[in-house]
């Protein structure tokens, strides 16, 4: 019989393989974000430090930091949970999965955890080299803990959808470089949206990624473009509808099982 | 006994196509079953609406008791199942796919001396460290077996485990497989080789166009269908129309070899009769044992 205990297990072993698996490939996971995460930093911060003040009193490579560093933990919450689901479609080995008792929340779970996992543990990296150049206090880490959660969560819960829905890597491509990239260059990594025009003001408030953005940063220095509070909202609710729409899929067996 | 597979009327469409068309079929437990059928029988559909890769659009299968679809976490418990293809995780050696495997159902570390004693009952210790993509395919094939057994199931489902192997593995994987039956596993096995249904299967069902066409015990299907031919070699000059000569006993022609498929045994007098009559010379003479290939290509209609 199917015990809790065996439930749980299976959900830890799931889990553990998913941690493994993106730690087996470490320099592509985690030491390439980090290093293109670094760059951007450093070329950035060369250009436009001491010419550019988005806050007042917080230099703007202290700015670019927790930008570049959500911008980085979202991309590899997606790239986590997609990459895994793809391979193993594509390589034919998800049927070691489907052939198991793990429920479809078990697989939710799994995916959606070591996603977050992954996407914090890129981000901390960046944080820790950040800091090797520039003090950067956290005035509040809950706020910082609770966005790279809902913001991990949410982009995990968005991988899992694009790698079950994909059948090709380049379907899957498409998700990064028409979806992914797009949305987080223009969430205000680089620059607050105050220093937009107006109307790019609004269409920027359609972006989920500038709430995920803007809420984390306001973590480090209590200053933000909009109500952090609003933007925990924003994302809580993202994170709500995208895990419904990712169970329901899983349920459903969706390209899945036949 | 108890059933250890059970298929009540299952169907499966896809669009217009009947891959599987009402089949109901018993498995009883500590049974050795065949599956056999031509490319797109609907054996493999069959064996992945088992697993649960597949919906069926109508009817029920149930392992060891329980729907595989309303109580399908205890279905699957009771079923390893091994695939077709060779599939394989590139980031994992043997013993950690293993794992892995066993943890998914609930076993532990306890479960480790399990993995171990596998993956020496299947002659792949000194690869348990190896990567899976460094594997040969006799060895992707066998840790995929051992991947179907990790959870101890009391029902091993192959699907074809044996295309694409040499001889001697498949003679030890023949007899790997017989050595579970005999420990008391219930086993269904899909294959093409119907030397290797003859060889291990009890009962064997034969399947054409989503339907069960023929099912029952591998040796009553042998008797039913024919005892033995008889192969003669006539002196082909004097031979003008043996069906008229001979009625009512069908035989088939390859060169000078008359084979005549034999209803009961007094029908050998009544063929050598009827060339005496006609003069015609019998120059040589055989009995042939009907096998299982010919009852399958009989009941499949496969030519080839």
């Amino acid at each position: 019989m199917n015990s809790l205990r065996d439930q749980l297990l299976g959900t830890w072993t799931l889990l553990k393989k998913e941690l493994l698996r993106f730690w087996r490939v470490v320099f592509q996971t985690v030491a390439a974000p980090v290093i293109t995460g670094i760059l951007y930093l450093l070329i950035f911060s060369h250009v436009l430090d001491g010419r550019v003040e988005v806050y007042e009193g917080v230099p703007y490579m202290a700015f670019l930091i927790p930008g570049l560093i959500m911008m980085s933990l979202l991309q590899n919450s997606f790239s986590n949970s997609s990459s895994s689901l793809i391979q193993s479609k594509i390589m034919g080995n998800i049927v070691f999965l489907l052939l198991t008792p793990l429920s479809y929340i078990q697989l939710f779970f799994a995916f959606l955890v070591s996603s977050i996992a992954r996407g914090m543990f890129v981000g901390i990296c960046i944080y820790l080299i950040a800091i090797f150049y520039i003090d950067l206090p956290i005035v509040y880490p809950w706020i910082v803990f609770l966005f790279a959660f809902f913001g991990g969560g949410l982009m995990g819960a968005f991988g899992i959808i694009a790698g079950v829905w994909s059948d090709r890597f380049d379907q899957m491509a498409a998700f990064g470089n028409f979806v992914i990239m797009p949305l987080s260059m223009l969430s205000g990594v680089f620059y607050s949206i105050h220093s937009l025009p107006l109307f790019w003001q609004q269409v920027s408030q359609l972006n989920p990624f500038f709430y995920m953005i803007d809420g984390f940063r306001y973590g480090f220095f209590g200053q933000s473009d909009v109500s952090p509070y609003f933007s925990l909202g924003i994302v809580t609710l993202f994170f709500i509808v995208l895990s419904f729409v990712t169970i329901k899929m899983l349920k459903s067996g969706y390209k899945l099982r036949g | 006994m108890k059933k250890a597979i059970v298929f009540k009327n299952v169907k499966k469409n896809y669009g217009q196509l009947k891959a599987v068309d009402g089949i109901s079929l018993p498995i009883e437990e500590g049974e050795f079953f065949g599956l056999l059928g031509p490319n797109g029988a609907g054996k493999s559909t069959l064996i992945n609406m088992l697993a649960g890769l597949v919906e069926p659009t109508a009817g029920s299968i149930s392992a060891m008791g329980f729907d595989v679809i309303k109580d399908y976490q205890n279905a699957r418990h009771s079923l390893g199942i091994v695939p077709q293809e060779l599939v394989f995780d590139p980031f994992f050696n043997l013993r950690e796919m293993l794992r892995f495997q066993a943890g998914y159902f609930g076993k532990g570390k306890s479960n480790d001396i399990w993995v171990d004693e596998i993956i020496e009952r299947l002659d792949l210790t000194s690869k348990a460290s190896t990567n899976m993509r460094m594997l040969s395919g006799g060895m992707k094939r066998r840790a995929l077996i051992a991947q179907a057994l990790v959870h101890r199931p009391p029902v091993i489902v192959l699907d074809e485990p044996t295309a694409g192997v040499d001889v001697e593995l498949r003679q030890r994987l023949w007899s790997f497989i017989k050595e579970l039956n005999k420990e008391g596993h219930t086993i269904v096995l899909t294959t093409h080789y119907l030397e290797e249904a003859e060889a291990l299967c009890n009962r064997v069902a034969m399947l054409r166009t989503g339907k069960v066409v023929a099912l029952d015990t591998t040796s009553n299907l042998l008797k039913k269908f024919a005892a033995k031919n008889l192969k003669l070699r006539l002196s082909s000059k004097k031979i003008i129309n043996l069906s008229k000569i001979i009625k009512g006993i069908n035989f088939s022609i390859d060169r000078d070899f008359y084979t005549f498929e034999l209803r009961k045994i007094t029908d050998v007098t009544k063929i050598i009769s009827a060339l005496n009559n006609s003069s015609i010379d019998i120059l040589d003479m055989e009995t042939v044992d009907q096998d299982l290939e010919n009852i399958f290509l009989k009941l499949t209609g496969n030519k080839n």
